[in-house]
């Protein structure tokens, strides 16, 4: 599904990833945890094709095709969903308008019909009510004075609606409550599927026991130090990061 | 950021195809080139136009050359362009067949050209409930749905007929907001108008239908003079269109129109615009330049006007939508979107004159700037003496895309009355890189990423346009930004 090779980074003319292998099979879920710094969100850009983050060596494919030739749209459209650490906001533009637009291009990019306003709605409300969300953030501006924690259920919810092959979450769990992370949690467990992976990155331990990972993966300075089950969560809770990245280095 | 670099690179690229840029093979009357008495006799005489008419019009022409002489053409705004020979352009052109009774007698050619443009007379007339005046060159060609109004007494011809078949109307008011030696530009246009719409809404009529009028400079070297005159009376309403585009040609092109709005006692007058004269390629060649005087006056007590206008296209905008608040009570209204690409450059705004008690009036002016255009708002609120309780609110936001191009804002506020309340607010952003990635990340094209967020950018003056009107001005902003954005 989606193979990550020998990948290298640079940003500004820094680099920043130095040499990162993963391989994600269908249905598997790999969690990211790393320090602070260390390129968790660079290399969810560079997955999802950000412009000035440029691929210096290596290669990343989908699906056996290579994405570093695609525009990020072209990304999306072939499946890959990226929730923001920091989702953006866009003034005057309705979050179902922002939406459906979205949905659609997805869909012609299948060689499906665009999506009518009252399916599109319908859609819309009963995965706002799978994720809790009061049905008036579809009138409202793109996460235009939503909290930190709506933000993130919003990034959610568009993710339900567009249905991706590959979910990358970065730090989707900062910043919501004990019942958000929860809500938001089962949203991303009933995507889960034997086509669909996962990426998702996080600091706490805590998502772990409700997104349970089939892997483990622990970043550090550009570089994946250390690779593990769904314990070595629980290690690095308890003990934290100086020990591993010592031994790595 | 090398990532900014690359938007605005596309965005250039992307420099919009003018889709209007056509020109219709037509049989054409056209006056030789050149201004003088002569040519404004020829122009009355051909409009078989009453004495009074053509006095004012010499009155007009007198007063300009006046003017030309010892001021010239404006300089106060923010544009730059050659200096304009006014011998250089023909200022009367209309298609050959005329007097027309009904859309039938109209070339065909003519109605394919609306047609293209996506205005189907015929269709509007029996479908839409927009009662369309289209205006081809200097002449009117075709008014729909006259016949249903005038069962309500409402009155929707172009100005030579009115002149001929309203002469106590046209008399009474045409003039009487933009007094004749005005500005350099409504002089002008005083003098050699060529034709335009009239509306008369009677007390007490709800007008059931947009009104809309249609533009279409046509002819090489020709300038477009229009003159619309709109009259409310006690206690009517109307909500009035106005649509414009022209060809595609290396030379620019003057349109100098002029509009006047009379509204009496508790009337209403909206007055949509969406403008898409040909702005010139990307290296600034050709275009139009469009010197535009817009007015109107609440007169009466609890009147109201509503100037809306979505500016995209010529080479040069320099205009003004203005309400004079004389009536206590008025309101006064202006929301603006306009877009400089390229090498456009836009000079408009507002003027509020308060004169009444308790007048009210609203600004919101979106500024879009693309490529090297430079977009300045410039409005000015006054506030006279006797204008107790008069507020105003005025709101203006710049968009800026990339960075070679300016946004500029020069309010002048005038406040003589202390009771009075004048707020500003202004802004300036730019579409961010997070912005665009996050659309693209969605699935959206860059183009489509832009013209979302324009769009958002642009909501509050959007909202105030008619339902198909406000479609055609979303997909006219996505047009003429086409890959400019980053
Ligand atoms: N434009 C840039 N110019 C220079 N350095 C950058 C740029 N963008 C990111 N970096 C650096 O790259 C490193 C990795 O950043 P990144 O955001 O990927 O970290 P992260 O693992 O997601 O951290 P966090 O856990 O705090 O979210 C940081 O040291 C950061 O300062
Ligand atoms: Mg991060």
């Amino acid at each position: 599904m989606l193979e990550i090779k020998n990948l290298h980074a640079k940003v500004d003319g820094k680099e920043i990833l130095h040499g990162i292998d993963l391989v994600i099979k269908p249905g598997e879920i790999h969690a990211v945890m790393g320090p602070n710094g260390s390129g968790k969100s660079t290399l969810s850009y560079v997955l999802a094709g950000r412009d000035g983050y440029e691929v210096t060596e290596g290669d990343i494919l989908l699906n056996g095709q290579s994405l570093l030739s695609m525009e990020p749209e072209e990304r999306a459209r072939e499946g890959v969903f990226l929730a923001f650490q920091y989702p953006v906001e866009i003034p005057g533009v309705a979050n179902a308008t922002f939406l459906r637009s979205a949905v659609n291009a997805v869909r012609k990019h299948k060689g499906l019909a665009d999506m009518d306003a009252m399916t599109f709605l319908k859609t819309a409300k009963a995965k706002m009510k799978q994720l809790q969300m009061d049905e008036k953030f579809l009138q409202r501006a793109v996460n235009v004075g939503f909290s930190g924690g709506e933000k993130k259920r919003n990034e959610v919810f568009q993710m339900l609606m567009l249905e991706p092959s590959l979910m990358i979450l970065d730090e989707t769990d900062s910043g919501l409550d004990i019942d958000a992370l929860k809500v938001v949690a089962e949203g991303v467990n009933a995507l889960r599927s034997p086509e669909r992976s996962a990426l998702v990155i996080t600091h706490y331990q805590r998502l772990l026991d409700y997104i349970v990972p089939d892997v483990v993966h622990v970043l550090a300075r550009g570089r994946i130090i250390k690779t593990g089950g769904k314990d070595l969560a629980l290690e690095l809770e308890a003990k934290g990061y100086a020990d591993i990245v010592a031994d790595a280095a | 950021m090398a990532a900014n670099a690359q938007t605005i690179e596309t965005v250039e690229n992307l420099a919009g195809e003018y889709k209007y840029g056509f020109v219709t093979d037509i049989e054409s009357e056209i006056l030789p080139k050149g201004l003088s008495e002569d040519t404004v006799r020829f122009i009355s005489a051909k409009k078989g136009e009453p004495q009074w008419m053509l006095d004012w019009r010499l009155k007009a022409y007198r007063a300009w050359l006046r003017m030309a002489e010892e001021k010239g053409e404006p300089a106060w705004a923010k544009v730059s362009y050659p200096k304009i020979d006014f011998q250089d352009i023909h200022y009367y052109s209309a298609p050959k067949k005329k007097n027309l009774k009904s859309l039938d007698e109209v070339d065909p050619e003519l109605l394919a050209t609306y047609e293209k443009l996506g205005i189907p007379l015929k269709e509007r007339e029996i479908l839409a409930g927009v009662a369309v005046d289209a205006v081809f060159d200097s002449v009117s060609v075709a008014t729909t749905f006259k016949e249903k109004l005038k069962d309500l007494g409402i009155i929707f011809c172009s100005m030579s007929e009115a002149v001929r078949e309203h002469p106590d109307l046209v008399q009474k008011y045409l003039g009487s907001v933009v007094p004749i030696t005005d500005n350099f530009y409504a002089t002008l246009n005083s003098a050699v108008f060529s034709d335009g719409s009239f509306v008369y809404v009677p007390p007490g009529v709800r007008c059931p239908m947009e009104l809309s009028t249609y533009f279409r400079i046509n002819e090489a070297k020709t300038g477009q003079f229009e003159r619309t005159l709109i009259i409310c009376d006690k206690g009517a309403y109307v909500s009035y269109l106005e649509g414009c585009t022209a060809p595609m040609r290396d030379e620019n092109q003057l349109h100098a129109a002029v509009v006047e709005l009379v509204c009496m006692e508790d009337a209403e007058i909206r007055y949509a615009t969406v403008q898409n004269w040909y702005p010139g390629d990307k290296e600034g060649r050709g275009g139009i330049y469009n010197f535009v005087t817009k007015r109107g006056a609440c007169r009466g007590a609890r009147s109201k006007i509503s100037w809306t206008q979505v500016e995209t296209g010529s080479a040069i905008t320099w205009k003004y939508p203005s309400v004079i608040l004389q009536g206590d009570d008025s309101v006064g209204e202006f929301y603006s979107v306009a877009v400089a690409n390229n090498a456009q450059q836009a000079d408009t705004g507002t003027k509020m004159i308060h004169l009444g008690r308790n007048t009210k009036s609203t600004i919101i002016s979106k500024g879009i700037s693309a490529g090297k255009a430079q977009n300045t708002y410039r409005g000015l609120v006054r506030v006279m003496p006797g204008a107790a309780g008069a507020r105003n609110y005025s709101q203006c936001d710049s968009l800026l895309i990339g960075d070679r191009c300016g946004g500029h804002t020069v309010p002048y506020i005038e406040v003589k009355n202390r009771s009075a309340k004048v707020e500003h607010e202004a802004t300036t952003s730019r579409i961010s890189d997070d912005q665009l990635f996050y659309c693209r990340q969605r699935g959206l094209s860059e183009e489509d990423a832009v013209s979302t967020i324009v769009n958002g950018f642009c909501k509050e003056v959007l909202q105030k346009l008619p339902m198909e009107f406000a479609v055609e001005a979303q997909k006219l902003l996505g047009v003429s930004l086409e890959g400019s954005v980053g």
